[in-house]
């Protein structure tokens, strides 16, 4: 066990290192000319001299082969020096840094209506098989997964937003934005749920939570039906074992058998497929960032690859990455603690 | 002859089956109905520039019939009527577009689902059958192609090579083909050492026919599986994409840049902007039909060539 995790971390940064290396030669694909605007404010560059650009291309290595290159950028990156980020107004690394806890926000609120209505309603249709319950809950379960994410978004601030005035996009209020630029305000966790508590701004909390429903709403809908899927056909298939069999002839209670007995073994594939949860749920930030106009790293990358921000899309893309095999890696390291008989090597 | 005819009861009896269950009737018959729309696309909404007027004061035959013509120059929503039924977004006609873009999702949806897997078949044929450093190389290249978020992965290519629905197909294979590869090689570690594999080897066929003639065909069918599920998924990004304004170009029939146009009037101040539901819910409703369809082929598909995975 101790074997696989180290093993795992030590390989943890060879991927990312492989991540980096496939972004920045997409990246050389460019060529020098198109890389160096990125690298100047665009109204000083559109009066620069042909000489003036080859200095400037050598002042930035653009010249140098491949290698040289990447080895400079790997460099600097390794000191913490990701570039300059013209979205952000910032550098890389800060601006991704302070959009990070928003977008964790997110991402945490919308685990927990996945985990908990996906297993729930799972169960609840395994037990039911081929009754009504049953063919309902898979028939929504169908249509949310083929709801795509922004329709579903447009539709949630269209009736939640625009009719009811429920779940207003953005982040905060405008009187609760500025609440918070104070520096009398704490900001411990930088989330801006848990800083409302921490501060007994209990209206700032309420506030922040109105914003947060409607993304966690549409974050969440499209994952709870995934994984309903995967918990009832895992529950069906523990369900027709033997022991299952046994439990009941020895009259336990049903209710004990589904929970005590099939439940718990109907979790481990419910586990593997987290992986896929966690990179889904991490690259819907991108778009439903955008749509509830809320800041995060999402909206961050979006804005950058629109305006061909290098340096931040790099960043971002490295950011995800890394937050996707480490999310990988906890995932493994659970599925061994659920499932005994799997052997790490 | 009774081989073909054993190939012909044992096709029956996948249509039958297919047949009993409902959903996967329902899927069926959408594609099919998506499949004639895309056909007769010209007829169910004509290709026709109303602004553009010839000698004899007819409307004139569109350039290109995907970039949507313009109807009116004011960009404001217009409700649906009987000339437009699904009304019209930004001067263009959104029943135009919904017709017109079930061309562009089967485009596009096809195109990289084809190409992306064929590159992983080859990768993971590659891997599985020769093991060892080959295989090993192959697998940590798919775990770092893996390791990058698809959408952003899509976002970041689609960027470096400039905005377009033919550079959104291309980031989106770059980066789709790791399913494939993986799944097939696990079903060729499975097989390579059954019998009739190593028979040919030891006849001395070469490894290509081998991989071609003996183990892709017992290998084939879980990765066409996938392939039909992963339709829907593809569908979604390359619209994905389109809505965040990378991808088709203005004005081009594509559900994705027609929900972009509306996401402006959404956002807008006006508390009326539930009166602009028809330009969500059309192009909406074509892309969640068109990701059914397929999911629910998939799911049937899968019932009844891999039991186990129900």
């Amino acid at each position: 066990m101790t074997t696989f995790i180290v093993r795992r971390l030590l390989l943890l940064p060879l991927i990312v290192l492989g991540v980096s290396l496939i972004i920045f030669s997409l990246f050389q694909i460019l060529g020098p000319d198109k890389l160096l605007a990125s690298y100047v404010n665009p109204n000083v560059f559109d009066k620069l001299t042909n000489v003036e650009l080859e200095a400037l291309k050598e002042k930035y290595g653009l010249n140098k082969p491949f290698v040289e290159r990447y080895g400079k950028w790997l460099y600097n990156a390794l000191k913490g020096d990701l570039g300059w980020s013209q979205v952000g107004k910032e550098p890389v690394l800060k601006a991704i840094w302070s959009r990070f806890p928003y977008t964790l926000e997110l991402a945490l609120y919308a685990l927990l209506p996945v985990v908990g209505v996906g297993i729930w309603l799972g169960v609840a249709a395994a037990v039911n098989r081929d009754k009504f319950l049953d063919h309902f809950i898979r028939i929504v379960a169908i249509i949310g997964w083929s709801f795509p994410d922004f329709v579903f978004g447009l539709l949630v601030l269209m009736i939640f937003y625009s009719v009811l005035g429920w779940f207003p996009p953005g982040n905060l209020s405008q009187w609760a934005e500025e609440i918070i630029k104070s520096p009398s305000y704490l900001k411990v966790t930088h989330i801006l749920t848990i800083d409302a508590l921490i501060n007994g701004r209990f209206d700032i909390f309420w506030d922040a939570l109105r914003h947060i429903i409607g993304p966690v709403l549409t974050l969440s809908f499209l994952w709870w039906a995934y994984l309903l899927r995967i918990t009832r056909s895992s529950m069906l298939e523990v369900l027709s074992k033997e022991y299952v069999r046994t439990a009941r002839a020895k009259g336990v209670p049903e209710r004990e058998v589904i929970h005590k007995h099939a439940k718990r073994n109907a979790m481990i594939p419910v586990v593997t497929v987290a992986g896929a949860m966690v990179i889904g749920l991490l690259s819907g930030t991108v778009i439903i960032e955008v749509i509830f106009n809320r800041t995060g790293i999402g909206r961050l990358a979006a804005e950058a690859a629109v305006q061909l921000d290098y340096a931040t899309v790099l960043g971002s893309t490295l950011f995800y990455s890394t937050l996707l095999v480490l999310g990988n890696l906890i995932i493994d390291i659970l599925y061994a603690v659920f499932d005994p008989r799997v052997r790490l090597g | 002859m009774s081989e073909l005819k054993k190939q012909n009861t044992e096709f029956k009896r996948i249509v039958r089956k297919i047949f009993k269950n409902p959903s996967a009737v329902l899927g069926f018959s959408l594609l099919i109905f998506f499949v004639l729309v895309a056909i007769f696309a010209p007829l169910i909404a004509k290709p026709i520039n109303p602004m553009m007027l010839d000698d004899h004061g007819n409307p004139t035959k569109l350039d290109n019939p995907y970039i949507m013509p313009i109807i009116t120059w004011s960009s404001e929503p217009v409700p649906p009527s009987a000339e437009h039924p699904f009304g019209m977004i930004q001067g263009r006609d959104i029943f135009y577009g919904v017709v017109w873009g079930t061309r562009t999702a089967f485009y596009i949806g096809l195109t990289v689902t084809i190409i992306s897997t064929i590159f992983g078949i080859i990768i993971g044929s590659i891997s599985g059958y020769y093991g060892g450093w080959v295989d090993e190389i192959l697998m940590r290249i798919t775990d770092i192609f893996m390791s990058i978020p698809f959408l952003l992965a899509a976002m970041v290519l689609t960027t470096i090579l400039g905005n377009g629905l033919d550079k959104v197909m291309i980031a989106m294979t770059v980066f789709g083909w790791m399913g494939a590869a993986r799944l097939i090689r696990a079903n060729i570690l499975q097989v390579k050492e059954e019998q009739f594999v190593l028979a040919a080897k030891a006849l001395g066929v070469k490894d290509f026919f081998i991989i071609l003639r003996h183990i892709l065909p017992n290998t084939i069918f879980p990765v066409l599986i996938q392939a039909s599920m992963r339709m829907g998924s593809l569908v979604i990004t390359a619209a994905g994409l389109s809505f965040l304004g990378l991808g088709a170009p203005l004005g081009y029939a594509d559900w994705g840049s027609m929900l972009n146009f509306t996401r402006n009037w959404i956002l807008g101040t006006s508390g009326s902007t539930f009166s602009y539901w028809y330009a969500v819910f059309y192009p909406g409703m074509a892309m969640v039909l068109f990701v059914l369809a397929w999911n629910l082929v998939g799911d049937a598909l899968r019932d009844v060539f891999d039991p186990r995975l129900k």
